[in-house]
């Protein structure tokens, strides 16, 4: 069942319900599965992982990724399965291609620009000149300077 | 007959706010004082019109008038009066006109607690945040106005959406919006410092208790809405990096880095350019988070296109404050004056390095949320950004803005002894390196890399800000003394630095060993989590005020012994036909229980939903705290010394004056 697609400003993913009992061989498949459809998207929902949703779609769809992981085939093959069909859209975790390039290097981009602008900052900022100060002066800095200490 | 009184109400705001907004700003320009105190009074009516207009449409909710489309669209004869109130804001058109109330609300506090401003910078303030109003106002008026009618009526109401049937979503978006809006006044105190070109530390203090109350808001807004996904959705998760969490996390990242980097300016006169620029984008992605949920352009681009009237204008709006901010700063710009020398070993230089991180993760979380947008709007694909994402960006990005937080404050301005500070700080380092490994070892599993090195780090934060405290307080003759003549400013810092700790032990913790099953019950069978039992008693109907539900009987055993009774229910509310699932949770301190009932089976079984959550409280806890601190540190008394010297002065003429 599709939920009505509800907006709002604040937070608001729609509610499931996704229960089905799954018998496993072995833990480490159970994690395997359950990593899975954590990261791959149920295509009918706002916004929602196939783990979250209860739409019928996805229900099906987590029988396959069952299905697979079960019969001890690799995450990969399961993902293929639903990229085959669905498209890139099905992934939470976008793969990296020639348009992805941008989203997966933005953030590394953006932190060395701002590690540049740091650098010049600081050499700019060091080099702000000291104000000369009068032996007189400088004498009076520096009781001052004890009488806070002390 | 209210709702049309509480549109005449909104229209008169309106043109209040245009006064607001025009005589005050003129007026500082021109230098005439009678103008400029137009903008006092005129913020003043414009909250009591907006009070007015937003009672109109409580009142409406209240009293069922369907006849109003909005009521008619989100209430029903059945729901109860608690939440006919928070429907108010359930939806589109009622929660513009709470943005709208609450910047009310913030400009009659900036005309209340800003005595010790001058009268210049005061209209100019005012003057913006009219500005701000009138932008909202009309698209209020002009694209979702709330109080529309419905002719002909209908006989009963489409009710409140069930999921906002809750406590957490009453209060949810009015402390969201305090944030959002709070972050206006930043705004609007570094355009007025721009405008009169006084951008000098003086502004700074100004600004810092506001910018810190906005903050806090928001901060206790985006911990409710956590906890309220947390309880309410049904999975037990907290956190999704679902867009319309992102928008209000993305303010959140900008502000406090605007927090840190007013510090700075305010002690040191540093970054003031810096300051203005991260005041501008606070408040700028406040708005573009409005813009993003607003428009449906999340939904798909294309509902956008379709319907993009509200979407527009929003868009318009956002233009007009960034582009028009960002002209006047690079006007600006240029004859900001920053004289402050440091070094790279400085507290100024890792408040920036701070602030780099923050503003990176900020734009990190940006980039994520609009470049599926922006892909399909160019056809170049569709491709989905999810939490897999977020996560790989936000850990390295983290990590460090941890580790400096422990050791920054420790940190001299100008120029830092590196060997010294080492040396001072060494057992601290050492000290939670070894708790670290020592908890990991004794509760968890030492292979554990990822939770050693976030427990490891969670000490170092709760160690230093500790020891941090210490070393102020130990200037002084006795520990009281010491303790006594810290300010709230240094209270609150060290309150907010232990809040990441704690609530990094709660991330940490509850994303590594949780524990969840899936089974199938029938009534008299248990299901095992970590050292738990948890019995299906049985599952009975219950009548609610507007839904029915079935509601399971379960017990927590504990070693044989019950420690407690959990009755999630299955509602199905009667106007909508919506199923809901409302989970149960035994919370502790140190674990959550939480079992939420799924599918009813043959012969009277059911499937089960239960969760063992170590920790998690502490993940809004940390947040808890780090609000706290950020209040702490808004009612430091140097933020009201200005206005209070002032008040002697005047009362002072006064007393000479009477004698």
């Amino acid at each position: 069942m599709i939920r009505p697609l509800i907006l709002l400003f604040w937070l608001l993913p729609l509610i499931a319900a996704a229960v089905e009992v799954r018998e496993f061989d072995d833990t480490a498949k159970q994690e395997r599965y359950e990593r899975l459809i954590g990261e791959l998207r149920c295509l009918v929902c706002q916004n929602q992982s196939l783990a979250d949703s209860d739409a019928d779609l996805a229900k099906d769809l987590r029988d396959e990724v069952y299905d697979i992981i079960q019969s001890g085939r690799s995450e990969e093959e399961a993902i293929r399965f639903l990229t085959d069909r669905y498209g890139d859209f099905v992934l939470y975790r976008p793969p990296l291609k020639s348009v992805t390039l941008l989203l997966w290097g933005g953030p590394l981009l953006i932190l060395l620009s701002g590690i540049v602008f740091i650098w010049n900052q600081v050499k700019r900022r060091s080099s702000v000149a000291r104000i000369d100060l009068t032996e007189e002066e400088q004498q009076r800095l520096e009781r001052l300077k004890r009488n806070l200490e002390g | 007959m209210m709702a049309e009184l509480g549109h005449l109400a909104l229209i008169m705001a309106l043109l209040v706010a245009l006064l607001q907004a025009v005589f005050p700003l003129l007026g500082a320009s021109q230098g005439v004082p009678v103008w400029m105190a137009v903008g006092r009074a005129a913020g003043k009516a414009q909250f009591l019109l907006l009070a007015i207009s937003f009672t109109c449409l409580v009142a409406s909710f209240v009293n069922h008038d369907f006849s109003v489309r909005y009521v008619a669209e989100h209430s029903n004869s059945a729901l109860p009066l608690y939440y006919r109130i928070s429907a108010t804001w359930g939806a589109h058109e009622g929660s513009m006109l709470l943005w709208a109330l609450i910047m009310g609300l913030w400009t009659f506090a900036v005309t209340w607690f800003s005595r010790g401003l001058s009268e210049e910078f005061l209209a100019r303030v005012l003057g913006v945040m009219g500005l701000i109003s009138v932008g909202i106002l009309l698209f209020i008026l002009l694209t979702s106005n709330p109080f529309e009618r419905l002719m002909p009526s209908p006989v009963d109401g489409n009710d409140l959406n069930p999921l906002l049937q809750d406590f957490g979503m009453t209060i949810h978006p009015p402390m969201l919006y305090m944030g959002y809006v709070g972050l206006s006044v930043a705004f609007s105190f570094a355009i007025a410092a721009l405008l009169g070109g006084s951008l000098d530390s003086a502004w700074a203090r100004w600004s810092r208790p506001w910018t810190l109350v906005a903050w806090s808001f928001l901060t206790f807004g985006i911990v409710m809405g956590s906890w309220w996904a947390y309880y309410e959705l049904g999975w037990g998760g907290w956190w999704f990096w679902d867009p319309v969490e992102n928008a209000s996390f993305m303010p959140w990242l900008v502000a406090t880095a605007l927090i840190h980097s007013l510090a700075a300016t305010e002690k040191r006169g540093a970054f003031k350019a810096w300051t203005v620029l991260l005041a501008i984008f606070a408040f700028s992605l406040s708005l573009l988070g409005t813009f993003l949920v607003r428009s449906g352009v999340l939904t798909s681009v294309h509902a956008f296109a379709s319907d993009p009237k509200r979407g527009l204008f929003i868009l318009m709006l956002l233009a007009i404050v960034v582009g028009g901010s960002l002209l006047l700063y690079a006007l600006r710009a240029p004859t900001i004056r920053d004289t402050a020398r440091y070094t790279l070993l400085s507290k100024e230089n890792l408040l920036l390095l701070n602030n780099v991180l923050l503003v990176t993760a900020a734009a990190s979380i940006l980039l994520g949320t609009l470049y599926p947008l922006v892909l399909d709007a160019l056809k170049l694909g569709k491709i989905s950004v999810g939490s897999p994402y977020f996560a790989s960006v936000f850990g390295p990005l983290m990590t460090p803005v941890f580790l400096l937080a422990g050791i920054a404050p420790m940190f001299a301005w100008r120029e830092a002894d590196l060997g010294r500070l080492f040396w001072r700080i060494r057992w601290i380092a050492l000290g939670s390196l070894t708790l670290g490994v020592a908890t990991t070892a004794l509760f968890w599993n030492l292979k554990d890399i990822k939770t050693l090195a976030g427990l490891s780090t969670a000490f170092w934060l709760a160690g230093s800000a500790a020891f941090s405290l210490w070393n102020r307080v130990r200037l002084r003759g006795s520990a009281w003394a010491g303790l006594r003549s810290q300010s709230l400013s240094v209270y609150g810092m060290t309150l907010a630095h232990l809040g990441i700790a704690v609530f990094l032990t709660g991330v940490v913790l509850s994303g590594g060993y949780s524990e969840e099953k899936v089974v199938r019950l029938t009534p008299g069978e248990s299901v095992a989590l970590a050292d738990y039992a948890i019995v299906l008693k049985g599952v009975t109907e219950v009548q609610g005020p507007n839904y029915v539900a079935r509601e399971g009987d379960f017990r927590v055993l504990r070693k044989g012994r019950e420690t407690a009774e959990l009755k999630p229910q299955k509602r199905i509310y009667q106007v909508q036909r919506n199923t809901m699932t409302e989970a149960a949770i035994d919370p502790g301190l140190t674990r959550d229980l939480y079992v939420a009932l799924g599918e009813p089976l043959d012969q009277g079984a059911w499937t089960v939903r239960a969760y063992y959550k170590p920790f998690i409280r502490w993940i809004w806890l940390g947040g808890l705290l780090m609000m706290a601190g950020g209040a702490c540190a808004a009612a430091d008394r140097r933020y009201r010394i200005a206005s209070v010297a002032r008040e002697t002065v005047i009362s002072g003429d006064l007393a000479e004056r009477g004698a």
